[in-house]
């Protein structure tokens, strides 16, 4: 059941950012900006929140989840800590994410060269 | 006179343009993107599943699913895989993390042979530091703007 | 007035030089489609043994000149000038192609009009009486100009109907006062056209209105029309731009759906090959006219053709300033005998 759930959930959130590619000549950098934004935004009004319990990594594992993180994270240290928390509390929920992404890309960028297209 | 002319026959082409532009695919893109994007969730709920099995408490299985994710995409990509996954999903490819840990490695990837300070060091976000830039100061004024509401509580 | 000018744009040249020899290098892609046997060189391997692609392209060139020199028989040291060009920044390939040899070096950017406007220029030079040899050259290579201009090559992006690709080539022609042709005749040199196109996935669109204007420009200076040729043939227009350029000048009329093609539409399969649109760069009509449509004159199957080389004046710059795209197009009159 989880995973219907997350192929539906997961495949909804990437056909709106298919159509918004095709319909309005969105750039992808583009589109993940927006993406991860509107994450955030629908993160912080608690609109995603039940996306996320309904879809779990369907939800979580599309950009705006990571957006979700970041708004989710914050809020709960701004509750903890204060206003520091604003600051402390997107990227300590995200860490591992970015953390992964940046030492993953130099270690291919080590072991891997770019192929021509065919 | 002359100016105005001009201005007509370059409207005139842009719509001649706008019309003779072959459009994608449409219906084959979504289905596409809705498939790939869905199975690669799939495949996030699997990893999801089998670290709450090992029993990692459930706030923190977010990390480990974030970084099996964006680990795969990297290999991916560095395998030469994924650019042929983009093609054919796009959206599908893009928008789950993977797809931004490939905007991260396929610079870092491509720009080796500038060094590895200027090249893979610097380029490495030219794609995916806008997504950085705008979701971390979004949440930060998300932060401040929770804190104030909070002061009024 | 110059004496040897005829209309607004065009020069008919008195003693008309010939492009004695020629010599086309192309990438593996390209080695697969439909001029396959009509290539000096095809590579086995893009990077063409080097470290990087904008060294292969590099290379590419330098070796396209050194084939056409050797079916000459003549030496590097009696060539007076070369006049190259190609899509990277400042130039990369053919200045470090142009270290190597020991030739006087004019560096040109006109994008993807590099191949006639190097003619042209070298053309002017003969006849002018300031050289006997010139060598045009250029090249484009899809990985640096990728890389250059869009995404790196790994990223998974989708690319639009409209898109073109990037010719893997090189091709050199040596123009010269001695011989007994294929002549130059002709050199209508274009204006800068831009009618508003900022889709920089469409090039064809923003480079058509330019190769338009020029073919207008040549049929009304030098009062032949597209009857006169067996073929006339732009550069990188591709399918979309093909067929807009087709119907701007049917506008004006001039039908020329007879005896009109673009070497974007004629270096690949468009079936098959996954280019969407067609070639592009300064590769694509290089590798055409330097391979095919050169043996197709030498072997009497084409007399007469006018060849337009059209460029997309876009830096990636002036795409995120938001500036729409200006185009423009060179055509060089060729023909077997005067």
């Amino acid at each position: 059941m989880d995973y219907l759930r997350a192929f539906i959930v997961g495949g909804t959130i990437c056909l709106i950012g298919q159509i918004l590619m095709d319909k309005t000549n969105l750039t992808p950098a583009r589109i993940l900006v927006s993406f991860v934004t509107a994450g955030v935004i629908l993160g912080a009004i608690g609109i995603y929140e039940p996306i996320v319990e309904y879809g779990k990594a369907g939800a979580t594992v599309p950009l705006p989840g990571f957006g979700y993180s970041l708004a989710k994270g914050t809020i709960k240290e701004v509750e903890k800590y204060g206003l520091i928390g604003a600051f402390t509390g997107g990227i300590k929920a995200t860490s591992a994410g970015i953390a992964a992404a940046i030492f993953f890309g130099y270690l291919m960028a080590i072991i891997f060269n770019p192929k021509a297209k065919s | 006179m002359e100016h105005t002319n001009e201005e007509r026959l370059k409207k005139e082409f842009q719509d001649m343009v706008k019309k003779s532009a072959p459009s994608s695919n449409f219906l084959k893109d979504c289905l596409a993107a809705f498939v790939v994007g869905g199975f690669i969730c799939v495949i996030g709920q699997f990893v999801m599943n089998f670290f709450i099995g090992l029993g990692i408490p459930k706030e923190d299985v977010g990390y480990y699913v974030a970084t099996i994710m964006v680990f795969l995409g990297a290999f991916l990509t560095g395998l030469g895989v994924y650019d042929n996954i983009g093609k054919f999903a796009g959206a599908g490819s893009i928008v789950p993390i993977t797809g931004f840990s490939n905007s991260i490695v396929a610079p870092a990837m491509e720009f080796k042979r500038e060094g590895f300070v200027f090249g893979v060091g610097a380029k490495m976000f030219v794609i995916a530091g806008p997504v950085l830039v705008y979701g971390i100061s979004s949440s930060v004024i998300v932060g401040i703007i929770y804190y104030i509401i909070n002061l009024f509580k | 007035m110059g004496e040897k000018r005829v209309g607004e744009q065009t020069i008919a040249f008195k003693n008309p030089p010939s492009i004695i020899s020629t010599a086309a290098i192309a990438g593996p892609k390209e080695g697969e489609g439909p001029l396959r046997d009509y290539y000096d060189v095809i590579l086995q391997d893009d990077l063409f043994g080097e470290e990087s692609w904008e060294k292969a392209e590099s290379k590419m060139q330098k070796e396209a000149v050194r084939l056409a020199l050797e079916k000459l028989k003549i030496d590097e040291k009696d060539i007076d000038y070369i006049f190259a060009g190609d899509l990277l920044n400042q130039l990369m390939a053919s200045s470090l192609a142009a270290r190597d040899y020991k030739i006087p070096f004019f560096g040109l950017y006109g994008a993807c009009s590099t191949l006639t406007e190097s003619m042209s220029l070298a053309s002017m030079a003969v006849d002018g009486g300031y050289a006997d040899y010139v060598i045009a050259s250029t090249s484009s290579h899809f990985c640096s100009a990728e890389r250059q201009f869009r995404f790196p090559l790994e990223h998974g992006n989708q690319r639009p109907p409209t898109s073109q690709w990037t010719v893997t080539g090189a091709g050199a022609a040596v123009i010269s006062s001695k011989g007994n042709g294929p002549y130059i005749t002709y050199v209508t040199t274009g204006r800068v056209v831009d009618f508003g196109i900022k889709d920089a996935n469409n090039m064809g669109a923003a480079m058509a209105p330019a190769a338009a204007d020029t073919i207008l420009r040549h049929f009304k200076d030098t009062g032949r029309t597209n009857k006169d040729y067996d073929l006339i043939i732009t550069g990188d227009l591709g399918k979309v731009g093909m067929e807009l350029t087709l119907d701007i000048l049917k506008k004006q009329g001039f039908d020329m759906s007879t005896n009109y093609s673009d070497c974007g539409v004629k270096v690949f399969d468009l079936t098959q090959q996954d280019v969407h649109s067609g070639g592009s760069g300064c590769g694509c009509s290089a590798i055409v006219f330097c391979g095919y449509l050169y043996k197709q004159i030498m072997e009497g199957n084409l007399n007469k053709i006018l060849l337009i080389s059209t460029g997309a004046l876009l830096s990636p710059t002036s795409t995120m300033q938001g500036e729409s795209i200006p185009g423009i197009a060179h055509a060089v009159a060729i023909e077997r005998g005067v």
